[in-house]
């Protein structure tokens, strides 16, 4: 499955009205994020929520920055899916403009990205923020 | 509080519980999270109300009827503390910040007394406040930290325990009850097996006080430290036991005010227990509203809270067991309040989202036990935990919401 970009997930989200297509619709995404390479899960590459772990890799490709996330965790996979809609194939300067707080709340999914939420989404997104700023 | 029957009455109990009577995301609240804090009684709430009110000041020092009042109040607590568990005198009772820091009195205390090939130990189920706290003093001491394997059930292997004690073993540390798995551990005799070798003993009483009579003096031991936040009382205050002649020259742990007898600028000397252990303005309001959650404890037919208790556990064990997919963490023979599981195929983390999106509140993750978690070999566990107000359909509840969670991850 061809994951959908951002727009297309606030506009697929906006759809269901019931908490419980919304999360299956999370469920449904973070169980087709391919799977990362056991061997790429390196302690390097692990961000530790306190309930889940995720992993983070991610390269230069011709000025946009290629991320691969994986979470033992498969609706932390699926809030990974939504940042990586934001996120993946983008310049640096694209990635350091995007208003992440904003989306998640359009999303109507802002508490999942709270800094007290142990889930490692804040995280995730402050390293790949810190990665464009270096690539900028 | 008790039918004559010797029944606990759940709905009257309930009812002294302000913050059960919510909904969350549109559905009752079913909170199932109490092996990491309990909710407060409204006589507890009142307690420190009153305190704040009527006569706050500081205790000990005043000259001045608010004083006098606070440390009348602030005493008396520790006078029901003395009783709940059956201290030899209210000497014996340390104000702490909770369990955590009880055991840290007694394990930098050791530290100073453990030398390098002396023996720690300790058991495979400990929560970390009760195994890096050991852990760091026998790095500072040069001690060697031993540990008590459990069985694959999560029951303690006691033989192996008892063959790790030695003449070398200067202290033994354990849990009353665990909090991950809900195992209840024979503390006495284990205790006794100790104490034959000469070791000095703590009980881990952190989950241990909240499921009835607790007594110090039968169980033997020489420490027992828990949390008022898990006995229907407030957070940041505790208490630490320990046997008077143990406890009268055991290494301060602050120093500062209230803790001294005699002060110059060369060296100054430790007042009496207990205050030579609790340096600084303690947690009065805290220790009050703790005095008053014991009250309110002690005024239920304990009888009844254990019976009441065991029938939750025996109920969700029952559902567990039938459920498909659904694997339970810890089983041990003797257990209470706990119920760890995993869902097959699924992260403990998804499963604890799904249900709280239903109202019910549970703990995922690795309940501060990580050596535990990798033994038994999981990424951590669901876990529910039950208290005196919880019901039967509480726990009916719990299993319908994991059905759900259960095929929405499927
Ligand atoms: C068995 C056990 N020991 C120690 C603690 C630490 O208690 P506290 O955080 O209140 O100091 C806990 C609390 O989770 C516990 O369950």
């Amino acid at each position: 499955m061809k994951l959908p970009n951002s727009e297309e997930i606030v506009e697929d989200l906006a759809f269901f009205d019931d908490w419980e297509q919304r999360y299956q619709y999370i469920i449904d995404l973070g169980k087709s994020i391919p799977p990362m390479d056991e061997n790429l899960k390196t302690d390097d590459r692990l961000v530790r929520g306190c309930q889940s772990s995720v992993w983070l890799v991610s390269h230069d490709q011709n000025g946009t920055l290629q991320f691969q996330v994986d979470s033992d965790a498969v609706i932390v996979n699926g809030l990974l899916a939504l940042v990586m809609a934001a996120y993946n194939d983008r310049t640096p300067a694209q990635i350091l403009d995007f208003d992440i707080d904003d989306y998640f709340k359009q999303l109507d999914l802002e508490r999942h990205i709270t800094p007290t939420r142990g889930n490692g989404l804040r995280a995730i997104v402050a390293r790949i923020r810190a990665i464009a700023k270096a690539k900028k | 509080m008790t039918s004559p029957s010797g029944i606990l009455n759940s709905e009257q109990i309930r009812a002294q519980f302000p913050i059960l009577h919510q909904q969350i995301e549109g559905k009752p609240l079913v909170y199932l999270d109490n092996a990491a804090t309990t909710q407060k009684p409204e006589a507890v709430i009142q307690a420190i109300t009153d305190f704040y009110t009527q006569c706050n000041a500081n205790v000990h020092r005043g000259a001045h009827h608010l004083s006098d009042e606070a440390t009348r109040r602030f005493e008396k607590a520790r006078d029901t503390v003395a009783d709940f568990i059956h201290a030899g005198s209210r000497k014996e009772v340390i104000w702490t910040s909770g369990t955590t820091e009880g055991i840290n009195i007694v394990a930098s205390g050791m530290a100073q007394r453990l030398q390098s090939g002396d023996e720690v130990l300790v058991t495979e189920m400990e929560h970390h406040a009760n195994l890096v706290t050991w852990q760091q003093a026998c790095v500072r001491s040069g001690a060697i930290l031993k540990i008590a394997p459990i069985h694959d059930n999560g029951a303690l292997n006691t033989e192996a325990f008892a063959s790790l004690l030695s003449q070398n073993t200067k202290f033994v540390a354990l849990p009353h009850i665990s909090n991950a798995l809900g195992t209840i551990n024979p503390v006495k005799e284990l205790t006794a097996l100790a104490r034959e070798k000469g070791a000095l003993v703590l009980i881990d009483g952190a989950q241990g006080v909240a499921h009835g009579n607790v007594n110090v003096t039968d169980i033997g031991c020489d420490f027992y430290a828990f949390s008022g936040h898990k006995l229907f009382g407030p957070t940041g205050i505790g208490v630490l036991w320990g046997k008077e002649k143990v406890l009268q020259d055991w290494p301060v742990w602050q120093t500062g005010g209230e803790m001294i007898a005699k002060v110059t600028y060369e060296c100054s000397t430790w007042g009496e227990l207990p205050n030579r252990l609790e340096a600084g303005t303690p947690n009065i309001a805290g220790a009050i509203g703790l005095g008053a959650a014991i009250d309110w404890f002690m005024s239920l037919d304990l009888s009844a809270v254990q019976a009441h208790e065991q029938a939750l556990m025996a109920s969700a064990l029952e559902q567990a067991e039938a459920f498909e997919g659904l694997k339970i963490i810890g089983n041990a023979p003797n257990k209470i309040g706990v119920l760890s599981f995993n869902l097959q195929g699924s992260h403990p983390a998804d499963v604890g989202f799904i249900l709280d999106r239903q109202g019910i509140a549970i703990r995922t993750g690795d309940h501060c036990a990580q050596p535990l978690m990798r033994r038994l070999d999981v990424p951590g566990t669901a876990r529910a935990s039950f208290s005196v107000y919880n019901t039967l359909e509480e726990v009916d509840a719990l299993f319908v919401a994991l059905k759900k969670a259960q095929s929405m991850l499927a």
